[in-house]
């Protein structure tokens, strides 16, 4: 089942100049889906466009065939989509555990089963849930911001770069934790620069170039597509 | 000395309240309103209307509490002149700095109407009521009490200070411990994150403005009290604000409430070598200091 469609989206952030020209992407429910290509491609584009971010000019956004294109940022939130930037996507003056409320201020139920479940995701915020986020790692960011997101118990999770500026060891444990969102029915469209990474774990993953799809496929089927290889994966 | 000192602190948290607004409103409306001393002097003006004529007008019994210069009527007057000028603030938001906001309009040209705002409110008063001095009780003595170390004070100087500080600690308690606060907290640190986390940026900038504007009616009355009221009374007090809010980091309440003490406690100690005149020039001079020397205040990072 489609959750999420864009069809045919032209974008940019001045009358002028267009950063997307005519994308098309679809995501099915429970799936990873990933957009990979290089610096300048649009990615980030993309995903600011989906959430309403940045207003297209041109084509549709449809969540379970509805059309969502040009919503405010926070009315697309009430529908159950989350977003993590990538740069400054925790409240820094907060704590932890404030943060992880902020995500959910927009539910009026108890949530309190998905904080619990969400330390358990990420025991160190548990253990550090007083301290100012701004005064955390850029991992222990990033796992703030994911968690702050989760906190809207979303049915759709968008990820700009997740693993950027990380180091090392921390990279492959955001993977791990993100197979680990997806397992419990989420589904994820992450933009990611580590492509081979992405790529392994997702149903789906679309190549971006020049702000145009170029290419599309199964994601194990791109990690093995000799063009993509050696364009984006490093050979 | 000591006396002065005691009356800066009287004089700093009425600053205070003023400053507090600025800084909330500079953090998260994003831009310097100078139109802020106007909401300072509306509220002093609308409790005058409550105390001298709406409460007379429906019969309420005039009463003073024992030392103190004022009463019930006072009692009264005191939250409706906050929630009046809550409205004034919300309205001017509405009809003047939204539209502005949605045009993507810079702060300078926010700040500029806040000055066009400032003008027809200031106006406004001195059309209604003159350019006089009034008070809310004329021709009341207000004998000072004699506390140990030669400081002398009106007791209506005590509940002035003590009103101001409950008043923080109220704004404290209601941005650490409500939902509410805590999204004003959240947008201030970055309003676009709270777009993207649900948060309504725009119901938030009404709570800023009610706030802001009432703790500035609540220091308008409070000046009051302690002195006199005046069209310009407000006017005057943008520069002291503007220099604590300065002082405390732009943007951090609690360096606001810092910073009005110390402007105000600078004022008052100034009039033992100058002139009371220049108390203005004193808070001005620290502002120009400050912004020459740290211009991101005493609690902003380098």
């Amino acid at each position: 089942m489609m959750i999420l469609e864009m069809k045919n989206i032209t974008a940019g952030y001045t009358p002028e100049v267009d950063i997307l020209h005519d994308v098309s992407i679809s995501v099915n429910k429970g799936d990873i889906v990933s957009i990979i290509g290089p610096n300048g491609a649009g990615k980030s584009t993309l995903l600011k466009s989906i959430f309403g971010l940045l207003k297209p000019k041109k084509g549709k956004v449809l969540l379970r065939d509805k059309d969502i294109t040009g919503l405010k940022p926070n009315r697309i939130a009430q529908k159950g989509v989350s977003y993590v930037p990538q740069v400054n996507n925790v409240f820094p003056s907060l704590t932890i555990l404030e943060n992880l409320e902020m995500g959910a201020f927009i539910r009026k139920d108890d949530y309190s089963k998905q904080m619990s479940d969400i330390f358990e995701l990420f025991p160190v915020l548990k253990e550090r849930k007083d301290d100012k986020a701004g005064h955390l790692s850029g991992g222990q960011r990033q796992m703030v911001a994911m968690g702050r997101a989760l906190m809207l118990n979303p049915e759709l999770l968008l990820l700009d770069e997740p693993s950027a500026g990380l180091a090392p060891i921390f990279v492959s444990s955001i993977f791990e934790k993100i197979r680990e969102i997806n397992a419990t029915g989420v589904t994820i469209i992450i933009v990611e620069q580590n492509a081979r990474e992405a790529l392994k774990m997702s149903c789906h993953g679309y190549v971006l170039a020049m702000g145009k799809n170029v290419l599309d496929d199964e994601g194990k089927a791109l990690l093995v597509n000799e063009e993509v290889g050696q364009l984006y994966l490093g050979g | 000395m000591v006396e002065l000192v005691v009356y800066g602190i009287v004089l700093g948290s009425i600053i205070a309240l003023g400053a507090i607004g600025l800084s909330l409103v500079y953090g998260i409306v994003r831009f310097a309103n100078f139109a802020h001393g106007e909401f300072m002097t509306l509220g002093a003006y609308f409790a005058l209307f409550v105390v001298s004529i709406l409460l007379p007008w429906i019969g309420f019994p005039d009463s003073r509490f024992g030392p103190l210069s004022f009463g019930w009527r006072m009692v009264i007057a005191f939250p409706l002149a906050m929630a009046f000028v809550a409205f004034i603030a919300i309205l001017f938001d509405r009809i003047l700095y939204k539209k502005l906001r949605a045009k993507k309009s810079g702060a300078v040209i926010l700040a500029m109407a806040s000055l066009g705002a400032s003008f027809i409110a200031r106006m406004s008063i001195l059309i209604i009521w003159g350019a006089d001095y009034v008070f809310f009780r004329p021709g009341v003595m207000r004998p000072a009490l004699y506390l140990p170390l030669g400081i002398k004070i009106r007791p209506d100087e005590i509940v002035i200070f003590f009103t101001a500080i409950f008043l923080v600690i109220l704004l404290h308690l209601f941005l650490k411990k409500t939902k509410m606060g805590k999204a004003m907290r959240a947008t201030a640190d970055n309003t676009d994150l709270a777009l993207v986390t649900g948060i309504d940026t725009e119901h938030i900038i009404i709570w800023t403005w009610a706030i802001g504007g009432a703790l500035a009616a609540a220091g308008g009355i409070l000046y009051g009290i302690d002195v006199q009221l005046h069209p310009g009374m407000g006017w005057a007090f943008l520069i002291p604000i503007f220099a604590a809010t300065i002082l405390g980091t732009i943007g951090n309440i609690y360096g606001a409430l810092v910073g009005g003490f110390v402007i105000g406690i600078a004022q008052q100690v100034s009039t033992a070598f100058l002139p009371p005149t220049y108390k203005l020039a004193v808070a001005f001079m620290i502002m120009v200091l400050i912004l020459l020397v740290r211009p991101q205040g005493l609690f902003g990072k380098e």
